[in-house]
This record gives C-alpha cells, sequence and structure tokens, in this order.
C-alpha cells in the first residue's frame, strides 16, 4: 500500500508543481496518473522515490516512511521500485546486457560492481528478462544501436531486474507509435497482472488509460483534480481536468 | 528593433567615435612593439638575413666523407731587405703544388696563387699561415679555391698585415667528397633529442592524464551538488583524512621494512610477487560476497571481515614492494645482459624505483580515504539516530576540533615554507580561529541539516585549478628546473601538471554536459554514488576523454619541443643552442625534425579521434 500524504513541491525557482496531493494506491493496482503537460506528473513519481525531493508531505510505502528515509535505506527501497522513462534512459555507449544488469546494482555488493563483476544468476536472470520482452538476441548489442521500441523493451528489463515491487512509468510510450504503445503497455499489464506489482504510469493518451487502468488520478497545476475509475471521466470531468477549452480526441 | 530602422546621428556619431578609438589603439600598439619596416630594408639586416635563409635551406643531415690534400708555399711579407729569397726545397710537379706571383710582397699586397695538379672539382680554404712554422693551425683570411676539370685554380690573395722577417706560408687545403652520402653527428643528436621530446610528451601525456580524471569528476557541479552531509559527517570525513594518512604512511613503511628484511633476492621476490594476488584473492572473495544476504550479517562476522579486508591490503602493499624489489634487480640484471636492449632493463629498473617510492604515499592516501569515508558514515549514522540536542553537542565537539585541525595543519604548512619561526601566528592563531568557526558554524546550523559540502569541494578544485592553470607550462618549468635540476625530467613534471589542470578542467565540463536521463535511471535503481558514476557517467564520457586527450597529446608534443628553451629538456635545448652559436644548419635540422615530428603526430591523433568517436 502506498499513501500519499499532503505532497507539495516548490522547485527552486519557486514553481509549486504539486499542491497538497493526497491519495492512496492498493498493491497490485494499475494506477493512471493523467494531466496536461507541466501539471506534474513527473514531478509526483520522482518524489515517490525521492529522484526529486518533496518539499512537504508525506510518502508511506507498505508504512514505511520514505521520505524520512536516510540514504542507506533510501538504498533498499528505490531497489524494490522499478522505473522505466519516457525516453529510456539507456546508457548509449554500454550494452544492451549491462544497461539490464544495471538494474542489480542496488542488490550487488559494490565493490564487484565498479568492476563490472555480476554474480552468474544475474546475468542469467537477465538473459531471461530480455527473452521475456522479447529481444535476447540484442543482448551483446550497444543499446543506441535498437529501435524506440526495443529500448523501451530494454528499460522494462531493466526495471524486471530489480524484482521490483513496484513500477514507476512516466510516459512510458509518450514517444513511440500507437502499434509499440500498445505492445510496451501489454508488458506493463502482463507484469501488473501476472506478478502482482503494483504501476504507477502517467499517461497522454485517454484511449489507453480505459485500456489498462484499473484507476486514474488526474493533475491540473499540481492539484489532484480527479481520482477514480477510468470511466468516470466524462465530458464534463474531462474539461475539469484538461481544461475549458479542450477537445476530446480518439 | 524601431531603432534600427532609423539612421540616427547619434548612432552615425557613436560608430565613428568607435572607429576613431580603434586607430588610437591600433597606433599605441604599432609604437610600443616597434614595428620598423625600415630595419627590415637595411643592408646589413638584408645580408644577414639572407646568409641565415640560405643556412636554413641547407639542414645539417648528410654528409660525406672528406680527403683533404693539403698544400704550403712559403713566401716572405714583406721582401728581405737584401732582396735575396732563399729558395725552399724544389717542389715535386707530379704532385698538387702551389705558385705565387710576386713570391714576395708587402702586407695589404695582392698576391696571384696558382694550384696544379690537385683533385678535379674540389673546394676548400685558402689561407695565409702566420708564423715560420708550416703546421701552424693559425690561418688568416677568407678565400676559396675551386679547381677545375684538369685540377688547377687561380686565386688572387691579399696578404694579411703580419710582417715578418722569417718566411711565412701560404696553404691550400682542398677536399674532396667520398663514397655514400652518411647522417652527420647534427643528425645523430637531433634524433636522440627528439626520441626524448616524444617520450616527454608521452609521459607528461599519461600521468596528467591519470591524475586528471578523478579531479575532473570533482571538479563538476552536476556530480558535486548533490552530495550534501550533516556536519558531524563531514567534521569526522575531514579528521579521517590527516589520521588516515599518517597511520597509512606508517604502516606501509612497517611492511616495506618487513618486505626488505625478508629478503630482496629475485627468488623470493617472484614467490612472493605470485603469491600475493592469490593470497588477496582469497581474501577478497571471503571478506567481500558477491550477494548482499537479505539477514545483515553478525558483529562477529563484520570484525571478522575487516579484519581480513585489512590483512589483505597490506598483503597488497607487500606485493607492491616486492614487485618493485623484483623490477629493480631483473631490470638491473637484464640491462647488463641484454645489450642494446638494455633500455628495457633500465625501464624496468627506474619503474620499480617509482613503485617502491610511490608505495607509502599510495598506501597513506589509500588509508586516508578510506578512514575518512568510513568515519563519515559513523557521522551519518549518528546524525541519523541520535536524538536533536545530542546531536547539537557531538557536532560542536567535533567541527571545533576539525576546524582547529585543518587551519592548524595549514599554519604549519606555511611554518615549514617560510620559517617564520613564531608559533603565535603560525599555531596558535590558527588553531583558534578554525576552532571557533567550526564552533560557530556548528551553532548556527540545524543538527541534521544536510551540509552542500560537495560544492565547497567543487569550489575549492576550480579555483586551484583556474589558479594553475593561468601558468604557462614554460614557467612551470622553470620552477621545476630549479627543484629538480636541468633536463627531461622537469619537462616532463612541467607537462605533466599543466595536462592535469587543463585536462581535469576540459573533462569536467563533459562531465557537466552528459545526458542527465541515465544518471536518474541508474540511481533509481538503488545505485549509491560510485556505482552511478560507474554505470551511467563513465560510459557516457569516454569518447570526449579519449579526444581531449589526443588533443592534449597534440599540445604536449608542440610543448615539449620548445621547454628545452628554458632547460627543461627535449630537442629546444640542441635548437636553442645552435642558435645562440649562429649554427644555422644544425638549427635548420632541428626545426626540420619538429616539424616531421609534429606533422606527423598531428596527424595520428587526428587519425585516432575519428576513430573513437
Ligand atoms: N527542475 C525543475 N526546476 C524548476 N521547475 C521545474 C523543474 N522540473 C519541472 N519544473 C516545473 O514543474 C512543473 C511540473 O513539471 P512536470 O515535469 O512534473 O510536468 P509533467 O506533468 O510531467 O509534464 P509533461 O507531460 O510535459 O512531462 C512545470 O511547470 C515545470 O516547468
Ligand atoms: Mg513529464
Amino acid at each position: 500500500m502506498l499513501q500519499i500524504r499532503n505532497l507539495t513541491k516548490i522547485y527552486e525557482g519557486g514553481v509549486k508543481a504539486l499542491d497538497n496531493v493526497s491519495f492512496e494506491v492498493a498493491d497490485n493496482q494499475f494506477l493512471a496518473v493523467i494531466g496536461l503537460s507541466g501539471s506534474g506528473k513527473s514531478t509526483l513519481l520522482r518524489c515517490i522515490n525521492r529522484l526529486i525531493e518533496p518539499t512537504e508531505g508525506q510518502i508511506l510505502w507498505n508504512g514505511e516512511d520514505i521520505t524520512a528515509a536516510s540514504q542507506d535505506e533510501m538504498r533498499r527501497i528505490r531497489r524494490k521500485i522499478g522505473m522505466v522513462f519516457q525516453h529510456f534512459n539507456l546508457v548509449h555507449r554500454s550494452k544492451v546486457i549491462t544497461n539490464v544488469l544495471a538494474g542489480r546494482l542496488g542488490y550487488v555488493n559494490p565493490a564487484w560492481s565498479l568492476v563490472n563483476r555480476f554474480p552468474k544468476e544475474d546475468v542469467e536472470k537477465a538473459i531471461l528478462q530480455l527473452q521475456r520482452v522479447g529481444i535476447a538476441e540484442k543482448a551483446y548489442q550497444r543499446a543506441d544501436e535498437l529501435s524506440g521500441g526495443q529500448q523501451q523493451r530494454v528499460g522494462i528489463a531493466r526495471a524486471l531486474m530489480q524484482d521490483p515491487e513496484m513500477i514507476l512509468a512516466d510516459e512510458p510510450v509518450a514517444s513511440l507509435d500507437p502499434v509499440l504503445a500498445h505492445s510496451i503497455m501489454t508488458y506493463l499489464e502482463d507484469i501488473n497482472k501476472k506478478d502482482g506489482v503494483t504501476v504507477l504510469c502517467s499517461l497522454h493518451f485517454l484511449d489507453l488509460v480505459h485500456r489498462y487502468a484499473d484507476r486514474a488520478i488526474a493533475l491540473n497545476e499540481g492539484k489532484l483534480v480527479f481520482d477514480g475509475l477510468p470511466e468516470q471521466i466524462d465530458d464534463e470531468k474531462f474539461k475539469e481536468i484538461y481544461g475549458r477549452d479542450a477537445e476530446r480526441v480518439g | 528593433m524601431k531603432n534600427n530602422k532609423k539612421a540616427s546621428p547619434w548612432k552615425s556619431l557613436r560608430v565613428g567615435l568607435i572607429a576613431l578609438l580603434c586607430m588610437v589603439v591600433l597606433a599605441y600598439g604599432f609604437q610600443i612593439t616597434r614595428v620598423d619596416l625600415q630595419e627590415l630594408r637595411s643592408e646589413s639586416r638584408q645580408a644577414s638575413l639572407i646568409r641565415v635563409i640560405r643556412a636554413l635551406a641547407k639542414p645539417d643531415i648528410l654528409e660525406h666523407d672528406q680527403v683533404e690534400e693539403v698544400v704550403n708555399l712559403p713566401i716572405y711579407v714583406p721582401c728581405p731587405e737584401d732582396g735575396s729569397i732563399p729558395s725552399g726545397p724544389e717542389q715535386d710537379k707530379s704532385e698538387p703544388y702551389l705558385a705565387v706571383s710576386p713570391t714576395c710582397a708587402s702586407p695589404g699586397d695582392v698576391v696571384q696563387v696558382e694550384g696544379f695538379n690537385f683533385a678535379p672539382y674540389t673546394e676548400g680554404p685558402l689561407r695565409f699561415v702566420p708564423g715560420s712554422d708550416p703546421d701552424n693551425i693559425v690561418t688568416l683570411g677568407r678565400d676559396n679555391a675551386e679547381t677545375d676539370a684538369d685540377g688547377h685554380f687561380i686565386v688572387d690573395m691579399e696578404l694579411p698585415n703580419r710582417p715578418s722577417d722569417d718566411v711565412q706560408y701560404i696553404r691550400a687545403t682542398l677536399r674532396r667528397n667520398v663514397g655514400a652520402p652518411h647522417l652527420t653527428q647534427t643528425a645523430h643528436d637531433t634524433w636522440d633529442k627528439i626520441v626524448e621530446t616524444v617520450f616527454m610528451a608521452l609521459l607528461a601525456t599519461v600521468f596528467g592524464t591519470m591524475l586528471a580524471i578523478p579531479l575532473s569528476f570533482i571538479a563538476a557541479r552536476n556530480l558535486m551538488a548533490p552530495v550534501r552531509s550533516p556536519l558531524a559527517s563531514i567534521s569526522l570525513s575531514v579528521l579521517g583524512w590527516p589520521i588516515g594518512i599518517v597511520v597509512g604512511y606508517m604502516a606501509v613503511r612497517w611492511v616495506g621494512g618487513l618486505s626488505a628484511s625478508i629478503g630482496s633476492t629475485i627468488w623470493i621476490n617472484v614467490a612472493s610477487v605470485v603469491i600475493s594476488p592469490v593470497l588477496i584473492a582469497f581474501g577478497l572473495s571471503w571478506a567481500l560476497p558477491q550477494v548482499e544476504t537479505t539477514t545483515s550479517p553478525s558483529i562477529q562476522l563484520r570484525l571478522a571481515r575487516i579484519g581480513v579486508l585489512i590483512l589483505a591490503v597490506l598483503v597488497g602493499f607487500y606485493g607492491l614492494f616486492q614487485l618493485a624489489s623484483l623490477a629493480i634487480n631483473s631490470g638491473g640484471m637484464l640491462e647488463e645482459t641484454l645489450g642494446s636492449f638494455g633500455f628495457v632493463g633500465y625501464f624496468l629498473f627506474q619503474l620499480g624505483d617509482i613503485v617502491a617510492i610511490i608505495t607509502p604515499a599510495l598506501g597513506a592516501l589509500a588509508v586516508g580515504g578510506t578512514l575518512s569515508s568510513v568515519l563519515g558514515r559513523i557521522g551519518q549514522r549518528s546524525s541519523e539516530k541520535m536524538p536533536v540536542s545530542g546531536l547539537k553537542i557531538l557536532n560542536i565537539i567535533l567541527a571545533t576540533v576539525t576546524g582547529a585541525t585543518v587551519l592548524g595543519l595549514l599554519g604549519q604548512l606555511v611554518e615549514w615554507m617560510y620559517q617564520i619561526g613564531q608559533p603565535m601566528y603560525t599555531l596558535w592563531i590558527p588553531l583558534s580561529v578554525g576552532g571557533a568557526s567550526g564552533f560557530l558554524l556548528a551553532l548556527f546550523t540545524k543538527a541534521k541539516d544536510a551540509l552542500p559540502i560537495g560544492m565547497v569541494i567543487y569550489y575549492i578544485t576550480r579555483t586551484f585549478l583556474n589558479a594553475l592553470r593561468s601558468v604557462e607550462a614554460l614557467v612551470m618549468a622553470i620552477v621545476f628546473v630549479i627543484a629538480v635540476g636541468i633536463g627531461p625530467f622537469a619537462g616532463v613534471l612541467a607537462l605533466g601538471l599543466h595536462t592535469i589542470v587543463s585536462l581535469a578542467k576540459l573533462y569536467s565540463e563533459q562531465v557537466e554536459s552528459i545526458m542527465t536521463g541515465p544518471l536518474e535511471a541508474v540511481a533509481a535503481t538503488g545505485a549509491n554514488r560510485l556505482q552511478t558514476i560507474v554505470y551511467a557517467v563513465v560510459p557516457q564520457i569516454i569518447p570526449p576523454y579519449i579526444s581531449y586527450t589526443m588533443y592534449r597529446w597534440d599540445i604536449n608534443v608542440r610543448m615539449s619541443t620548445i621547454i628545452g628553451f628554458v632547460g627543461g629538456g627535449g630537442i629546444g635545448f640542441l635548437l636553442q643552442q645552435n642558435i645562440n652559436l649562429l649554427n644555422y644548419r644544425g638549427a635548420s635540422a632541428q626545426m626540420l625534425a619538429i616539424a616531421v615530428v609534429v606533422a606527423t603526430m598531428d596527424y595520428i591523433s587526428s587519425v585516432l579521434r575519428e576513430r573513437t568517436i
């Protein structure tokens, strides 16, 4: 269970990216986060694993206060939270397998990982994860030789290497074509349903939200403006979330 | 935007004024740099310019072996007063011989010297030999004789003002090339020096790069900005450095003594060098399990692991000492037995010496760094766990001690350098000022606040780099020549230091411009800071690092060609010497060598750079 309580983030320039946001996510839920560009979706997701330090508020995960965790505790917490990014964020010049193995960095002994030594089980596991997302044959290519869709699958494999209990996906399909978008979303759905991993996923397209999410929350200028089932987003709600002038497409 | 359309008179006036100002600046520049074309037109300048250019066009690289034909001819200057000229020994007309008419003359008169039977097409000086000794090596005059196809020449020669009653001589020394051309001594010297030059550049680049890499990380804002620690942690890790350095130095010195007392025969060396890594590998694999088990290990196990780690490190240093000893021993042996490949032995010997010298320093730094990070972590833990009031007191004590230690040490450094001899200024005042500022810092910060220590280190490093970077390598070379004496070593040190500071700057700019996405992604997996750097930063900076290293290598080759001008070794020394001796043909050979080397290195490095990107 993830509990967000009165979360506020004010950036150094004074931008209030999150404004007193509170909600809860049950285990095994697929939660979509929607909202206009600049509404604070990325900020919210990054606050949860403290890539961004929240200004105020609390984040409790299974009863543990993430916002108060020390550096060592953070390492332990983060390794259970996988993250998938819009721009994949692979290390381009490294091999695919190295990118995937990076998902184990929170587990392995730091001293050995610095000289690029991973336990044999981890390497085998990395190949397995690549098989799961269907690109095992690319394991020893450089990451930047892969297409966008393939890179995102590597990103998912990297998150899976963490044996995650939760995955934060920040617009995982925003830079992919619709067909690829569905294939990537299917992997996330599979991980959510089969492995019981909680998924928080920010999305731009409502049809994806309807198709994959159990529940949706919406942000507008940092404020939580909607929390409910995807089907409940009717025209009225839509205008509330996206503004008066917005037109529904798709 | 609107102002641009109309040409206002003010604007034209301003442009005019700026142009005028530029003219004035230029005119002033002409005056102080003494631009003087008149000087170029003066005849003597032109004559010497032509001479130099002609010499430069004939670099002193190839020469022939020469045979000389030397013939002396007696002459009386002035004619004897009694008019009698004693006839010398009859000249052998089948050999080369000289004839002069008239056979005696007054000083300053012009006589005609004729040579017969010399080898055809040879040339050489025709000189007046003062004094009555035909073998006198002192000669006067500047005339030159050149034989025709029959080995005959005629030269008009002005007699010098050396009157003597005795017989004096005219000497023709005609030289002729024999055999194939071969390299001159100058060419050999130039080759030696150019090799020295290239290796100076190589060493400076290699060592400079190795030290610039770690520096570049702590001079990169994006890596240092997130580094924040509570005061207790900062104080403890600062204290850890000096304590660790002293402890480490003593421990490694002790190991060194042990290694020396165990023996330095080559067999003991080899055995130690082979066995130590095995022992270390065992120790490490036991003390550092690859996967952290979920249950945290018991205290006893942890202590045992730490003990084994320390032992492994000591064994490692023992191995290093033995390696050094092995290199020195085998190097000495090889140097004697290998003959012309003796330089390999010399290299090994020097390498061993370097290892033996830097091992204690390495140990001191390693233990310093380790102790600092261990103490830092203890500080971090206690800041997290302790109640605020207790922490505040701890902070105050630690910060006071740390401040006093740091400034006290700095004061002692000043004392050591300037020998002021007044402990009031170099010990007590720094101690109390340091202690007081630490105390105040602890008093006015919140106990649990994480202070931006990363930025402090960043600014200190940047200032240090910028200050050193503004000192030219040539100036550094002068300093090092004073410190370690004239020679290539001073040049290597100067170039190396300059390489460190300038590369660290360039590298750190590359670190600052990496893509942040991968950094974020790796950090999100739970990787610690060092892991993040190795997995997300290093792969991104490898190509620019290589290309900057190549660029620096280029600069170092250029610099090392002229660093000899200030005594830093390399070809510059030779070049300067030849210029000072007006030996322009020699200088020309060296300039040619420099041009060839610089162009070649330029080409190689550009090819390599293309490959890596
Ligand atoms: N590092 C930063 N410093 C200052 N302001 C920031 C920073 N990052 C984001 N912001 C601001 O915070 C607000 C929320 O940004 P955020 O990236 O969370 O939006 P988003 O919903 O993810 O948008 P998008 O859909 O375009 O990704 C924006 O106004 C943005 O300008
Ligand atoms: Mg975003």
